[in-house]
């Protein structure tokens, strides 16, 4: 594939757009708007418009915001440790994974804010110089959260950049009038000589690996708001590494999701080959698997355990009201996606896909089921009580769904969404599906059986 | 404060009481089924064994005011804090409604402003000048009625003598017709809630979870 295809490819959205593309943005935009209104009105009226009550104090706001910076693990883990292992596939998978992780992360930061009692006073949670010389309580995991997660999103926003100066540069010299200007300001005065490649390449390399602690820690702190507090089942040293899991298996589903979109919507066969797809789903696989066992890890020491107060939450998500939830939960985690995946047949693009939208789903349930039914079934039972959702809560969190794909779908119209120079280096050689070692091994076996 | 289960007989007079001296929200039966409501102390009713033969208890559940308490480490904004007497303090100006406390609170005490308080004409007549009132969006809870304490303090301060045992009482304590509910200094070893503490009938609610509470509740070993 020479280089004048790849540009053309890849730039094609950039300087083409069909009506289907405002139709979307007015569809989505009219989404968000409405989540917006909610969010206003839920401003006006207090938090009595939502479902929370005494004592379920956390919920669906809650459940989106762990859910989401789950998703936020997508990219730029994925893309740091594929960079890392020098994976050659991972060139047309990275940028469309990062970017994710950057829009994920700025819906995901806006919950802890949405669900606040008073969220005009939010900045009270930063450390600013105020006039009373008032600092956050840095005890709080909340207070961790606000660094944690800005950190993280720094970091990936930089490790998205970084890698797209080259390409702004191209746009630059491709496009003209106001594009040229913008893309022109956003390269840096990329020119290609060799110290700014050298450069470059040593920036990612530090950010590639300065991002996975910073990952990892960011989703543990997630974690840490529930299980440092003495709720029954929140109060679980499991909990770090199961989000960790969780947040990244969530995130590998959301990115399959969003490749075969673009793949059909931006006529990208040629470079999203159903071999990303069957390395991805391996992955998938994989993370599957990890999240089974520390579902089974956790819920069996519970049991064994049998302390009274967490057995109450325990038979509650098992058996109680909340069980069809949890099965529904393994279903869409474990028991659809496991065949999917693991048989080598269906671990195509559909079969990814289906097992990615069973796992999107399973994971958005199971963070509510971390956070609900320990609320509801705290230590005296006195306070029991029982949590519906409410229409400003269900609305504002479909808006989040409408606010990522219409971030997605602009970004994708602005910045090429494939790496081209990275393509370029590459060769872009056509993926072959049996790797070259066991071809090797199969030689050997032929000249010396 | 030491609360004697053996006594309490349930009638609900400290809840009205300390709804009436601390400006607790009225929420109404509606909001009151969706969990709007407040109650800074509430009788809890346990029911023991099979219809006829049932056996109903009472415990009066208010802030444990504890001194390893769960609520004060994870507010962000220092709204929950300890002050130097040993009360758990909640400031509600400062507090940004992130109900953490709420959630991490064992003993459900905490609770949240869903909305702004109304009361009905001529209820705001009864509102206490001496308690500020909640806004929307904050937490509140038991403050084992601080404004009583300091007016006592000052009232002992200025007539320049010690306070004595049991001058000061919290609504709950001064309205309970059993005097089940005892209030005093714990670091005094010869006022009364002391005496009742160290009763060998005397427990801590929840215990095991180590939260080091200060009220203590007696009941007769069975």
């Amino acid at each position: 594939m020479n280089e004048q295809k790849i540009n053309d490819d890849l730039l094609r959205p950039l300087r083409r757009t069909s009506v289907w593309f405002f139709i979307m943005v007015a569809f989505l935009g009219t989404i968000i708007l409405v989540g917006f209104g909610s969010w206003i009105y839920q401003m006006w009226n207090g938090l009595a418009v939502a479902g929370i009550r005494y004592p379920i104090f956390w919920a669906f706001y809650i459940t989106n915001f762990v859910f989401w910076i789950g998703i936020s693990h997508a990219g730029t883990l994925i893309s740091a440790i594929l960079r890392l292992v020098n994976a050659t596939w991972r060139r047309p998978v990275t940028r469309c994974a990062e970017v994710i992780t950057v829009f994920a992360l700025m819906i995901g930061a806006l919950f802890p804010i949405i669900h606040l009692g008073r969220p005009w006073l939010f900045f009270w949670l930063m450390p600013y110089p105020s006039e009373r010389q008032i600092w956050p309580n840095l005890r709080s995991p909340l207070a961790w959260d606000f660094f944690a997660i800005s950190t993280y999103l720094t970091g990936s926003t930089l490790f998205l950049f970084l890698p797209i100066i080259p390409d702004f540069a191209l746009m630059r010299d491709q496009m003209t009038g106001w594009r040229r200007r913008i893309y022109g300001a956003l390269a840096l005065g990329w020119q290609g000589t060799t110290k700014q490649w050298h450069r470059l390449e040593a920036a990612m390399q530090i950010m590639a690996i300065a991002i996975v602690p910073v990952a990892i820690s960011v989703h543990t702190i997630v974690s840490f708001d529930f299980s440092m507090s003495p709720v029954p089942m929140w109060h679980s040293t499991v909990f770090g590494p199961y989000f960790v899991a969780g947040a990244i298996f969530s995130g590998i589903a959301g990115l399959i999701l969003a490749m075969a979109v673009l793949r059909k919507v931006l006529h990208l066969e040629e470079y999203l080959h159903p071999l990303h797809f069957q390395n991805l789903g391996k992955l998938l696989l994989l993370m599957s698997l990890l999240w089974g066992y520390f579902t089974f890890v956790e819920r069996l020491t519970t049991w064994y355990g049998n302390s009274p107060a967490e057995m109450a939450v325990f038979w509650e998500t098992q058996t109680g009201s909340y069980a069809p939830l949890f099965w529904t939960m393994v279903f869409c985690n474990f028991v659809i996606p496991f065949p999917l995946l693991a048989i080598r047949r269906l671990r195509t693009i559909t079969g990814t896909v289906i097992a990615s939208s069973t796992i999107v789903v399973g994971m958005w349930i199971e963070r509510f089921l971390i956070v609900v039914p320990s609320l509801a079934r705290k230590n005296l039972p006195y306070t029991w009580a029982s949590y519906r959702p409410q229409p400003v809560e269900i609305m504002i969190t479909i808006a989040t769904f409408a606010a990522m794909t219409l971030l997605y779908t602009l970004f994708a119209k602005a910045v090429p969404i494939i790496s081209i120079w990275e393509l370029k280096v590459g060769g872009h050689r056509q993926p072959v599906l049996t790797p070259e070692q066991e071809e090797e091994h199969r030689e050997l076996w032929r000249t010396r059986p | 404060m030491a609360v004697d289960l053996d006594r309490c007989t349930g009638c609900e007079a400290c809840v009205t009481a300390c709804r009436t001296e601390n400006n607790v929200r009225i929420a109404g039966p509606e909001q009151s089924a969706r969990g709007r409501a407040i109650a800074w102390i509430r009788v809890e009713r346990y029911y023991e064994g099979e219809f006829p033969d049932v056996r109903v208890k009472f415990r009066p559940v208010m802030c444990q005011q504890c001194d390893a308490a769960p609520c004060e480490p994870v507010c962000p904004t220092f709204a929950s804090h300890h002050t130097d007497e040993g009360l758990n303090a909640q400031v509600y100006n400062r507090c940004i409604g992130t109900r953490y406390c709420a959630n991490a609170c064992p003993y459900n005490v905490r609770f949240f402003n869903f909305g702004n308080p109304v009361w009905d004409r001529p209820l705001e007549l009864s509102l206490n000048p001496d308690v500020s009132l909640r806004e929307v969006g904050v937490v509140e809870k038991c403050t084992f009625c601080v404004q009583r304490i300091h007016a006592g303090k000052e009232q002992a301060k200025a007539e320049n003598r010690e306070l004595k045992d049991g001058e000061i009482q919290p609504a709950c304590v001064q309205s309970c017709p059993t005097s089940a509910l005892v209030f005093g200094d714990l670091n005094d070893p010869e006022s009364a809630v002391s005496r009742l503490s160290r009763s060998s009938r005397g427990t801590k609610l929840l215990d095991d979870l180590g939260t080091l509470p200060k009220v203590t509740y007696l009941k007769r070993y069975e």
